[in-house]
């Protein structure tokens, strides 16, 4: 059983592990279709897979230009939260809900 | 010794939270397993040498944006009603999914690293400081991508002003304008006084 733990942690374990939590993502977008705030919550666990990937990746292959997109990456995520939370409670001042069934006043 | 328990320790975590995440019925805890998915995963980068992303990861996702989420649950106080368990009403599409993944994980497993060293580029890895030797190539190599880094996340801090900002009535608010235009003659007024008569 020991030895078992013993063996080196190679890029195909940091793979399962970024694209377990890439899923899981997935998955909360299908779960969680009413609220909007746990929609844009499975996103962040969604870059939070790809980053795992990219910075896998750059340690594995000794390049540093995995960390760098790593880091865009961070930055259009916090960007997309601002403005997704700022849409959020601008729609919920105006409709006093934010059930994603209601939002389709743009539907002809 | 056996360093790789660490690793699934803390995998383990991070799933166990992500789980956590997309299942909660409250969204506060939603938000707070987030942070310690967050966490969790910034120690995973500091076994892939990526200090600075770990710390970056702390600094901005926890102190952050999880932390504008929890603001923004706790503002508009909203709650889960039911949740029923939706999982048949997407069989098909959940199928193909879960295919492509499970095809995904058994070439994961079978793949050797070989094929790793072929493809490695040492140039920019000189091993001083993961820090450092991330900035020598940010600001070189990738400086136009990191200004329009700037540029994005200025539209974002803009953009998230505009949408939230609004206009109240009957608040009492400084207009520089006025004040700046305001000339002497209209406020202050000379008044000759005679002796032993004043106030």
């Amino acid at each position: 059983m020991l030895e078992f733990f013993n063996l080196p942690i190679l890029i195909n374990h940091y793979l399962i592990l970024s694209s377990l939590i890439f899923l899981l993502g997935v998955i909360g977008i299908f779960l969680n279709r009413k609220n909007v705030i746990s929609i844009l919550m499975s996103i962040e666990l969604i870059l939070l897979g790809v980053n795992i990937n990219f910075i896998a990746f750059s340690y594995f292959s000794n390049d540093l230009t995995g960390q760098i997109f790593s880091l865009f990456i961070l930055t259009v995520a916090a960007a997309e939260a601002a403005i997704g939370l700022a849409i959020l409670v601008v729609y919920f001042r105006n409709k006093g809900s934010i059930d994603v069934k209601e939002i389709n006043t743009l539907k002809g | 010794m056996y360093y790789s328990i660490l690793f699934y320790i803390f995998s383990f975590f991070v799933i166990l939270s992500s789980i956590g995440v997309i299942t909660s019925k409250n969204p506060v805890y939603c938000v707070l397993y987030l942070i310690l998915a967050f966490i969790n995963s910034a120690i995973l980068f500091l076994f892939l040498n990526a200090e600075f992303l770990a710390m970056l990861l702390i600094v901005v996702y926890v102190g952050a944006v999880a932390v504008l989420f929890l603001f923004v649950v706790m503002m508009l106080n909203i709650t889960i009603e039911e949740k029923k368990s939706k999982f048949l009403k997407f069989k098909p599409l959940s199928v193909i999914l879960g295919s492509i993944i499970l095809v995904e994980f058994l070439y994961f497993l079978i793949i050797d690293n070989s094929t790793l060293e072929k493809l490695s580029n040492t140039q920019n890895l000189e091993q001083k400081n993961n820090t450092i030797s991330l900035g020598n190539i940010l600001y070189t190599d990738f400086a136009l991508l990191f200004q329009m880094c700037g540029v994005i996340l200025l539209v974002a801090m803009i953009g998230a002003i505009v949408l939230t900002l609004r206009k109240r009535q009957g608040i009492k608010k400084q207009i520089i304008k006025n004040q700046v235009d305001t000339k002497k003659e209209d406020v202050i007024e000379v008044v000759s006084v005679k002796n032993n008569e004043g106030a």
